[in-house]
């Protein structure tokens, strides 16, 4: 009889869990039993709430029992674990669970089911098609097809990336760059983090193929380095392609060539501005450029550089594999494919979801994070990271798309989620987003690097009642000069945030 | 020293990656090993200097044994992180930047460690736990000055 497989999720937030202790323990208490089988580290799933998810697998599909700990599994193996198991963490059958069956995963399509270092897992659940077919075809027809597709920027932006992608490959020079952006600061959001560590090689073939499309030779991927796990991943990753020949010179026997690098950033959220990040790569202090020059025409080490987020790149594979128009067919209006929500902050069922855009917020926060973790009400969430707006009750019934969200004074981001409860205290939330400018602005425009520090000044006048009217004209006057006079969204966006939280909450301001 | 500065040498914007190497081995980057780096890199000490000092990561003075890290961004906010964080100064006895005196334990703030879901998180070392109390915390604070 072969071993039974067991899969146990090796993720940075399912080991913060506990999952390395429940591996350990499934392994020591099958080989107790005298049970004999195959333990996979797969990625996960992003369906945080249910982690440690462990998945057995059975003739007619995966069982998953979750969460697990390793105190559980004595009374597991008691209810027959990892045969049929009848037992309170028994969760059915993986693929069942609504909160995942719901969903629509196209770039998440992997994620979970496979050992994320597998590349012949990851070919047996259609890897590498894209690349396959991306090589038979010429530069623009790949440019075309992620036009195509209508595909937009991850990152936050929003930006085509088919226009992007254009602009390089119309810019002649000897030496273009491909540059991942993964460095995912924003507070709420881990659908980068999930990808690259659940299914690098996915990455991996988009940056390829984006190689390939604009005539670029050398790619880097600029990680965070609060994402240690990651690291581990992708280096492995990109090892193993280059022994593939999946990586490097001569590409899956053509006569492509396509070298990648992994880099580590050194802790600074501006790093996510992709001029900042250039600079960054290049060995300076991540200094904001000036645009244009757009990086498209003049980027890392001044030639033509695409840098696209995780996401966007993570959805070319599957683009040039089905074609565009069939990425196109999901979405709504302008904003077209799926929309990757991460739930997060005070959330009783929080994650990864990936949905056709076009659902609402109160669908998000209530059916699939279930309200808040703490039981108490909701009372605001914040929606596109920390330069992202506190939307209170009577907007949530907006659908989630670029657009809409930007009509009621909200922008979507990178799709993080924050949930507040009642217990909030929405000054200090305006008074953080100033703090936080402060620490993290580059300081190449006096309105963020200065401003931020008044900002918060300020604010604690107003919390103290010192003058309350006059200190928030000041405020008022703050936000229209950091707004106008900062020349990226850290400065230009913090006062989003602030003004979001005045606005709707005026009564924690000491009103 | 000089192996890392040599692995690197001759790649786009070597110095990060050279720095990065130089901490990972010694935990810090002594003001000894700035004027070499400079040489190698044809930089100027000052150019490293400004480096050094714009991200948070880069250290020049040697850390305690174990560096924790503790979320200070809304998702963990959300969920009781300042509370956490009082308590860990607290238990420490030290504030953000500095280090116990037996050496122990640095307390660095960090913002974001894509670990949102499951609030609030900390990282010590290389590892993240996560909905971290601060029961928790001195449970794991406990258990690390134990296996000295």
């Amino acid at each position: 009889m072969s071993p039974v497989k067991i899969y146990v999720p090796k993720d940075a937030t399912a080991c913060a869990l506990g999952a390395d202790a429940v591996a350990e323990s499934i392994i020591a208490g099958a080989s107790g039993r005298g049970i004999d089988i195959e333990l996979i580290r797969n990625g996960s799933r992003g369906a945080f709430w249910l982690e440690p998810l462990v998945e057995v697998e059975a003739e007619s599909g995966r069982i998953a029992f979750g969460p697990v700990t390793p105190a559980d599994l004595p009374g597991l193996f008691e209810s027959g674990f990892p045969g049929t198991a009848d037992h309170v963490l028994s969760l059915g059958f993986v693929d069942a669970i609504d909160w995942l069956a719901s969903q629509q995963r196209l770039t998440f399509a992997r994620a979970g089911w496979i050992d994320p270092l597998s590349i012949e897992a990851y070919r047996s659940m259609g890897g590498y098609k894209g690349l396959e077919r991306a090589l038979r075809m010429q530069a623009q027809e790949i440019v075309d097809e992620v036009k195509d597709s209508g595909l937009r920027g991850r990152g936050g932006a929003a930006f085509p990336t088919g226009i992007k992608w254009q602009t390089v490959l119309d810019t002649p020079a000897g030496q273009k760059y491909i540059v991942c952006n993964a460095d995912e600061g924003d507070s709420g959001t881990f659908a980068d983090r999930l990808l690259m560590e659940a299914d690098p090689y996915q990455l991996i073939e988009g940056m390829t193929i984006a190689g390939l499309a604009v005539g670029a030779t050398e790619g880097y991927i600029y990680l965070r380095s609060e994402y240690p796990h990651c690291k581990a991943v992708l280096s492995e990753a990109i090892s193993r392609a280059e022994r593939e020949g999946l990586l490097g010179e001569g590409i899956c026997g053509s006569g492509r060539t396509f070298r990648l690098e992994l880099r580590i950033g050194a802790g600074a959220y501006i790093c996510g501005e992709e001029t900042s990040l250039l600079d960054s790569l290049e060995g300076k202090r991540g200094m904001v450029r000036f645009k244009p020059p757009l990086p498209a025409i003049e980027g890392l080490m001044g030639k033509p550089t695409v840098v696209n987020n995780v996401l966007s790149l993570g959805a070319i594979s599957t683009i040039l594999a089905e074609g565009g128009a069939h990425y196109r067919d999901f979405g709504t209006g302008r904003s077209r494919g799926t929309l990757t929500v991460q739930l997060a902050g005070n959330i009783l069922r929080g994650g990864l979801v990936e949905v056709p855009f076009g659902a609402t917020l109160r669908e998000l926060i209530e059916g699939y994070g279930g309200g808040t973790a703490t039981g108490r009400p909701v009372r605001t969430v914040q929606v596109g990271g920390p330069l992202g707006t506190y939307l209170p009750e009577e907007d949530w019934d907006v659908p989630l798309d670029y657009e809409a969200l930007a009509q009621v004074g909200g922008m979507l981001g990178h799709g993080g989620i924050v949930v507040f409860d009642d217990t909030v205290d929405m000054a200090q939330q305006a008074r953080f987003a100033m703090e936080f400018c402060a620490v993290e602005s580059c300081g190449k425009c006096t309105p963020c690097r200065v401003g931020s520090v008044r900002g918060v000044e300020v604010i604690d006048r107003v919390i103290a009642g010192d003058r309350r009217e006059f200190n928030l004209q000041v405020l008022d006057d703050l936000c229209d000069t950091m707004i106008d006079g900062s020349l990226c969204a850290m400065g230009g966006l913090t006062p989003l945030p602030v003004r979001s939280a005045l606005r709707h909450f005026p009564e924690d301001f000491g009103e | 020293m000089e192996s890392a500065v040599n692995s690197h040498q001759g790649r786009v914007g070597a110095l990060l990656p050279v720095l990065h190497s130089v901490q990972d081995k010694l935990g810090f980057i002594p003001t000894e090993a700035v004027p070499l780096i400079a040489g190698a890199l044809n930089l100027s000490r000052a150019e490293i200097h400004g480096v050094m000092s714009f991200y948070h990561d880069f250290r020049s003075e040697p850390p305690g044994e174990h560096v924790v890290h503790l979320c200070r961004a809304e998702a963990c906010q959300a969920m009781g992180a300042l509370n956490l964080e009082q308590h860990a100064r607290e238990r420490l006895g030290i504030e953000f930047g500095e280090t116990t005196q037996d050496g122990l334990f640095t307390l660095e703030p960090v913002y974001c460690l894509g670990n949102c879901a499951c609030s609030p998180s900390i990282r010590v070392n290389d590892e993240i736990h996560a909905r971290v109390t601060p029961d928790k915390f001195d449970e794991l604070i406990a258990r690390l000055e134990s296996e000295q």
